[in-house]
């Protein structure tokens, strides 16, 4: 389960690499919209990858509780199990 | 901290661009002379950014119709149909928007965003799924923000994109409601509807169209892009406004979905809002006369948006994908763009500025809007002017330059 939750991490974290204009370390405790400078849209366009890179789909009201991208990958999971 | 102190950001970003010049956002006419000229800072201004499409806002049938209405039922219904009951002129419109469309029924609204707010909201339930285009308009996503349901975006104008999005849900046994635009409002760029209407009927999702850009535009008879196309048939519910092709306020829906009129009540943007003044709905009554009466207005403001956007595009300016009524010029960035649209103004070119986030991809547009009551020569003049401003500003190369 761990696992799986870092995979998706990972995954995340490189997705967002190509997405932002100057390299930034995140880690799950990264806020996604205060350390990283997105805009709601840009979180909006982002999921957008995730949702195809992940092969599932994340409602927008999914995204309004998410905070950290922690709590992005734990709501992947989470979507990803019940699929 | 006081309550408004979250907006601390937007104050200043306003305040920075507002000092740049005049504030593009709270521009103040000192009168309007006809659909195409306005005064502005004691100057004659031509009216480029309107969204009066057909010019009826000075037709002399519409104001006739609305005199009459005002003297005989009074300046307003003060409440809403549901409390205080309807005017004979609101199921009249509502008729006549339905025979338009040649659908069974139609419910009229206050406001073109609350028709959209509410038929959107209301269609799809807490175990349905709301499927929207990523550069939708504020209302759509007003409206995705109100439902219980789920909502889920697609990559703009891209049905393949819409087909992957319907297949991941394909387990999910709730409904399915696609928003689409006839015509989007700040590049003019019309939806791929045919395809899109291919993968609804693949899917067996329902399809509102929007075409409140698109009405009186579009289509043999000015019904909009699903006319234009031939998916009529495809699109379950067609909502418009009456704020831009007819001159006036207001939003409607029409369907052919048996029982669709049990929203009337259990649609709250429709309930709990008064209901529109008899002069504007007779106005709006005797526009859509005029738009079915007249196709010529339709063809003199297709030529007039073919004038200006290939106009436009031949100075070399980035224009949208397709010579709609709405032609955008985008900007390299904000500051240029605020700059443009100022000189524009002092030169006695009245257009809309249009900056992120309300447009797609981050672009700092100019954004126009043609009408039929346009005069080539007016035209000609807008052009020439963002010819003038370009070069001053360097975005064009000048003269000298050119000639080179």
């Amino acid at each position: 389960m761990t696992a799986d939750l870092n995979e998706i991490v990972e995954e995340i974290i490189s997705a967002l690499g190509s997405t932002l204009p100057t390299p930034v370390t995140i880690t799950t405790d990264t806020n996604i919209t205060r350390d990283l400078g997105l805009d709601s849209l840009a979180v909006m366009d982002f999921v957008m990858v995730l949702e195809d890179k992940f092969d599932v789909s994340i409602p927008l009201e999914r995204i309004a509780e998410v905070e950290t991208i922690g709590d992005l990958a734990r709501t992947i999971q989470d979507l990803r199990g019940r699929a | 901290m006081t309550i408004l102190a979250k907006y601390t950001q937007l104050r200043e970003s306003y305040h920075k661009m507002a000092a740049i010049g005049r504030d593009p956002f709270s521009v103040q006419f000192d009168g309007i002379l006809s659909p195409t000229e306005g005064m502005l800072n004691g100057r004659r201004t031509i009216l480029l950014g309107t969204n009066n499409y057909l010019g009826l806002t000075f037709d002399q049938s519409c104001i006739d119709k609305g005199v009459e209405a005002l003297v005989e039922q009074g300046t307003g219904t003060t409440g809403s149909r549901i409390a205080n009951g309807s005017y004979t002129g609101h199921g009249d419109l509502e008729k006549a928007l339905a025979d338009f469309y040649g659908r069974q029924h139609c419910m009229v609204f206050t406001t073109g965003y609350q028709a959209n707010l509410g038929i959107i909201s209301t269609l799809v339930g807490k175990d349905d799924i709301l499927v929207i285009d990523g550069d939708s308009h504020a209302s759509i996503y007003d409206a995705a923000k109100m439902t219980t349901g789920q909502v889920v975006r697609f990559r703009h104008n891209d049905p393949d994109d819409l087909y992957k999005r319907l297949r991941r849900l394909s387990d999910h046994p709730g409904n399915k409601l696609v928003v689409v635009e006839g015509i989007y409002s700040m590049l003019g760029d019309t939806a791929p509807l045919k395809e899109f209407a291919q993968v609804k009927r693949e899917s067996g999702a329902f399809l509102l169209v929007d075409e409140a850009h698109s009405m009186g535009v579009l289509g043999e008879t000015g019904r909009g892009l699903a006319e234009e196309v031939g998916v009529e048939a495809d699109v379950d519910f067609i909502v418009g406004t009456f704020s831009k092709s007819l001159g006036a306020v207001g939003g409607f829906c029409v369907s052919d979905l048996p029982d669709f009129d049990i929203l009337r009540v259990a649609c709250r943007p429709y309930m709990f809002t008064a209901s529109l003044p008899p002069s504007v709905i007779a106005t709006s009554l005797q526009a859509l006369k005029r738009l079915r009466e007249e196709p010529g207005l339709r063809l003199r403001l297709n030529s007039n948006s073919r004038r200006l956007y290939e106009g436009l595009r031949n100075l070399g300016f980035q224009v949208g994908p397709v010579a709609n009524p709405i032609v955008a010029v985008a900007l390299p960035t904000k500051e240029l763009a605020i700059a443009f649209w100022n000189g524009l103004l002092e030169a006695g070119l009245y257009l809309n500025l249009a900056l992120p986030p309300a447009t797609p991809n981050s672009l700092a547009l100019l954004r126009t809007s043609v009408s039929a009551a346009h005069t080539p020569q007016q035209i000609d003049t807008a052009i020439e002017l963002f010819a003038q401003v370009g070069r001053r500003l360097g975005v064009l190369p000048s003269m000298v330059q050119a000639a080179e």
